[in-house]
């Protein structure tokens, strides 16, 4: 595709937060994650926020079935996937209706004005139509008939209007390619490796759309210039596009295949933990085994018996699957196996909102079992980190000899970033011993970790029985011993708890004492640093901690809290992280819950963190 | 790490290889002592070393086998045996694996595990050990329970009709399904070392007297003096005979419903009566045998369908071959970059 010199003005902008919204069968999905791979590629540093109905094609033209994806591009660091928005591109009256009120004041505002029909807009509840109202003055508003447009664009093709229509997506993100100037070229090769070989008019159609937004953009002269965010000055290397579900798949391979033992995950789908099933059973070529469950607890008993069987072990779920994996769990941590228990978490509880982030499952995962029943739980802090969030936490299950709970989110498992991509050797080894000699075995001996013995079937002379009953210490028979039981489950304790003396000392970004500590865990990294780094900007005594290590937690952690007048704990929830810090540490941390199947904003914490300060100085 | 044919063949394998030093905790003379004795001469006879072999179990009396014997082991949770046991099986193919259930951990907690193992077809033995009573929680019904039956938890009587273990199997699909008797050794011996050597999933149904809550409940099938009047003793080829002198038989009646019929009577030969066969492709006659129920046939014990699928494992692993073939053996570094970087110098 030629593109011509630009003829229009163009303007360097640091910033842009754009969202793409439409009904849920309008590929609003597809167009945003294909700009993020666009603006990726063209070097900019970027984060993502997909946001999708639970159904799956909801009734077109209704509210609840508005589908997003929103994208901040930018050429300096960033973290989160923006709190206002500089464009929204609104397919139909229900989108614009939803999401009009996150565009800034001045911002780009792109509609497709063949949607804004009287049936659109009585769905919408638009008493008149917003379009010729006068209502969207203060936005710069762009009203351009996208299906009509499209359909003379791959009139050629003679396609059915159904099929036509379908491109307007691709028509939407030519302009908005245009508008932006990011590159073509991985677009329209994309066409053509999606649709090239399978659907060549398919792949025809979506190129003639895309072209005409794009020469659209460039001709109309509605557009009087051009943006462009140019590359951000990250830290050199080798970059890509990764999202958290994808990197937290990638992790588990890199895991098994350092350590060079086979990697097992079964799985059960559920939203949003499925995409890490589907990255991983398409990679069987590396020793990789994926077993789709009948159930939530079959795949987490599956993994207990591969792992039993010595490969890396793992399942993933989310928020339901979690609570019905928590016997097996139990049988796990009495096992004493090593194995990653992904949670991508969801909205709760019970069903909740399945397609919407939370972090409200910290107390399961610390807490949510029968017994005195510990288990490791560490946290990503965004999608790329959810590739060695994975690889440590099979790190320490083998650590240690035992189930790690890895927390993700919704946000990070569909969100991007670019990742720089690590090289294999410098990825740390993984060392796995298994029993092998049957004059010193014992399943319950344990060594200096407090860790017991990996010996697999086919051991010669290893051969021994485990099981759920109280063992023994040691010998690991049936044992109901009082005093035995009490020992086991310090044992089990301690072991858990000694994994601290592996894990790096917590760090605080800012002043290590002062008036304020602010700490998070998770996805909320992002928008919490971001926050905290304005607030630094603007003179205020703060610092951050973000937590990885949710149990055991870091060494240091009780001292740090301690050095601040003050703590705030943001999390999206209604204080979980901030009742175990009480607890732990008798520190007077103080809560900000967010519990709205969103991200939070960078405005929000901020504004938590000023009236922390403002309350602190009364 | 593979199963060779020759340390199967380095030494002969004594039940007694197969013991393990722990007590049998079992309650005096409850039929799953028969069980774990025939148990142990079936893996004996199929010459698979001790150290080759997990034994899975859930929860339950029955559950308690993989403890007193002297293989490798998993003691899991109520119903799930078969779960762990098919992620060890996929994990490790080369290992021989059984799961040692009953009626109330396979059938009802574990019934959906039950299911998808029968359909799945991993190469794994499920012994489910049949007393119609829940044992260890002190007697209350079970899902293969009688109706009508009074017990601590149905004092005036069970109103649910009960679950028949060889026809859910023979439902979902199962390459192997027999039943047997705990104190028809021979059988039971017989049996087991079939499905030992059965590729695929094996599923074994014994009736098993449970002689502190459940004490005769299978007597009719079981005693001596009862048991030829009351089990049809299946036999691949032969035809379905029973009783004390093998005079009747089971045919099949112009509307496919099965009769019993005396050789001799009204004309019947032993060419009216229907043929075992256990090879059938079409399991329609299992499963009508499955549902003959005492008193008002025979029921029948043996190998109701024996057929060679490929197992789970094995199309995985082919599978896994064939990716393998076409893309090449993993390349991590590759993999991480994916297809579309840039570089940030």
């Amino acid at each position: 595709m030629a593109v011509a010199q630009p003829t229009k003005p163009v303007e360097t902008v640091e910033t842009v937060a754009i969202r793409f919204v439409g009904d849920s069968g309008d590929g609003m999905q597809i167009t945003g994650s294909q700009f993020t791979t666009s603006s990726a590629l063209g070097g900019n540093d970027l984060a993502t926020l997909p946001d999708f109905p639970a159904e799956i094609r909801a009734p077109a033209g209704t509210l609840y079935g508005v589908s997003g994806f929103q994208i901040n591009f930018s050429s300096t660091d960033i973290y989160t996937p923006g709190d206002t928005l500089q464009a929204l591109v609104a397919m139909n009256p229900a989108a614009l209706k939803i999401n009009l009120g996150d565009l800034e004041t001045g911002g780009i505002l792109i509609v497709n004005s063949d949607a804004f029909v009287p049936s659109n807009l009585k769905l919408a509840g638009y008493a008149e139509n917003p379009l010729e109202d006068g209502s969207l003055h203060q936005y710069r508003l762009f009203t351009i008939p996208m299906t009509t447009l499209t359909r003379e664009a791959v009139a050629k093709l003679e396609l059915k209007t159904k099929d036509a229509d379908r491109c307007k997506n691709m028509f939407a993100l030519g302009l908005v390619s245009w508008l932006y100037d990011r590159p073509v070229e991985p677009t329209l090769e994309w066409f053509q490796e999606k649709w090239g070989k399978t659907d060549p008019k398919v792949a025809e159609a979506n190129t003639l759309a895309f072209k005409a937004g794009y020469f659209f953009g460039e001709t109309a002269e509605a557009f009087p210039a051009q943006y462009r965010v140019e590359k951000a000055k990250l830290a050199p290397g080798v970059y890509r596009k990764v999202r958290g579900n994808e990197a937290t798949a990638l992790g588990m391979i890199a895991a098994a295949a350092r350590a060079g033992k086979p990697l097992f995950y079964g799985s059960y789908p559920i939203t949003p933990a499925s995409d890490i099933l589907h990255e991983l059973s398409r990679h069987k070529n590396f020793d990789v085994k994926t077993f789709q469950a009948e159930d939530e607890i079959a795949a987490m008993c599956a993994a207990i018996g591969a792992a039993y069987g010595g490969a890396f072990a793992a399942t993933g779920t989310s928020g339901p699957g979690m609570a019905l994996k928590t016997e097996a769990i139990g049988l796990a941590v009495m096992l004493e196996l090593p194995m990653v228990i992904v949670n991508v978490q969801r909205g709760g509880p019970s069903t909740g909102l399945p397609t919407k982030t939370e972090q409200a499952d910290l107390l399961q995962a610390v807490w949510g079992r029968n017994g005195e029943c510990p288990v490791a739980v560490i946290a990503a802090q965004s999608p790329p980190d959810c590739f060695m969030a994975a690889y440590e936490a099979f790190q320490i299950a083998v650590k240690y000899m035992t189930p790690v709970i890895l927390l993700t989110d919704g946000y990070l498992g569909n969100g991007a970033e670019p990742w720089r991509i690590p090289n294999v050797e410098d990825l740390p080894p993984i060392e796995v011993r298994h029993a092998t000699d049957p004059a010193t075995f014992q399943p319950y001996l344990r060594d200096e970790k407090l860790a017991r013995p990996w010996a697999i079937p086919g051991t010669p002379g290893l051969a021994h029985r485990i099981g759920g009953l109280e063992k023994k210490d040691v010998t690991g028979e049936v044992c109901y011993d009082p005093a035995n039981h009490q020992l086991m489950c310090e044992l089990r304790a301690r072991k858990v708890a000694g994994i601290v003396e592996s894990l790096p000392e917590q760090t605080v970004m800012g002043p290590d004492s002062g008036e304020l500590l602010v700490v998070s865990w998770g996805g909320t990294y992002g928008a919490v640093r971001t926050a905290v780094e304005r607030a630094q900007r603007r003179g205020l005594s703060v610092a951050h901690a973000h937590l990885r290590y949710l149990n055991p937690f870091p060494r240091n952690l009780g001292t740090l809290l301690r050095s601040y007048k003050k703590i705030l704990v943001p999390e999206l929830n209604l204080g979980q992280l901030k009742m175990v810090l009480r607890a732990h540490y008798l520190v007077d941390a103080h809560g900000y819950g967010k519990i709205q199947g969103r991200p939070f904003t960078v405005a929000e914490v901020f504004a938590a963190i000023e009236k922390m300060i403002a309350e602190s100085r009364l | 790490m593979a199963t060779t044919v020759e340390n199967m063949a380095a030494r002969e394998w004594k039940p007694a290889d197969y013991a393990s030093d722990q007590d049998v905790r079992w309650c005096p003379g409850c039929g799953d002592y028969a069980i774990l004795a025939q148990a142990k001469k079936a893996l004996a006879a199929a010459g698979v070393e001790p150290d080759r072999i997990t034994w899975v179990s859930g929860i339950g009396c029955s559950s308690r086998f993989p403890y007193y014997v002297s293989t490798y082991g998993i003691h899991g949770i109520h119903g799930r045996a078969p779960a762990i046991a098919t992620g060890l099986k996929i994990a490790r193919p080369d290992i021989t694996v059984w799961v040692a259930t009953g009626d109330g951990d396979g059938l009802s907690i574990g019934g959906n595990h039950f299911m998808h193992a029968m359909r799945r077809n991993a190469d794994i033995k499920i012994v489910l050990f049949n007393n119609r009573i829940y044992g260890l929680t002190k007697g209350q019904i079970s899902p293969t329970s009688e109706k009508g039956k009074r017990t601590v938890s149905t004092p005036y009587g069970s109103v649910e009709p009960p679950i028949h273990p060889v026809s859910a199997a023979l439902g979902c699909g199962a390459t192997f399904v027999a039943r047997t008797v705990d104190m028809n050794v021979k059988h039971l011996g017989e049996v087991l070392e079939r499905a030992a050597r059965h590729k695929g999933t094996a599923f074994v149904e014994i009736y098993q007297n449970c002689n502190i809550f459940n004490d005769g409940a299978f007597k009719y099938a079981s005693d001596k003096a009862e048991r030829d009047e009351h089990t049809l003793v299946l036999e691949q080829g032969k035809p379905m005979l029973f009783g004390v002198d093998k005079k009747k038989g089971i045919r099949m009646t112009a509307n496919m419903q099965p009769e019993i019929v005396t050789l001799g009577e009204n004309g019947v030969t032993v060419a009216d009566v229907v043929v075992h066969d256990e090879r059938a492709d079409n399991p329609g006659i299992a499963f009508m045998l499955s549902q003959m129920a005492y008193p008002d046939f025979p029921e029948p014990i043996g190998v109701f369908r024996a057929v060679e699928l490929p197992t789970y494992e094995s199309l995985l692993e082919e599978q896994i071959a064939a990716v393998r073939a076409k893309k090449g053996p993993g390349d991590l570094a590759q993999l991480l970059r994916g297809n579309d970087t840039w570089e940030v110098a």
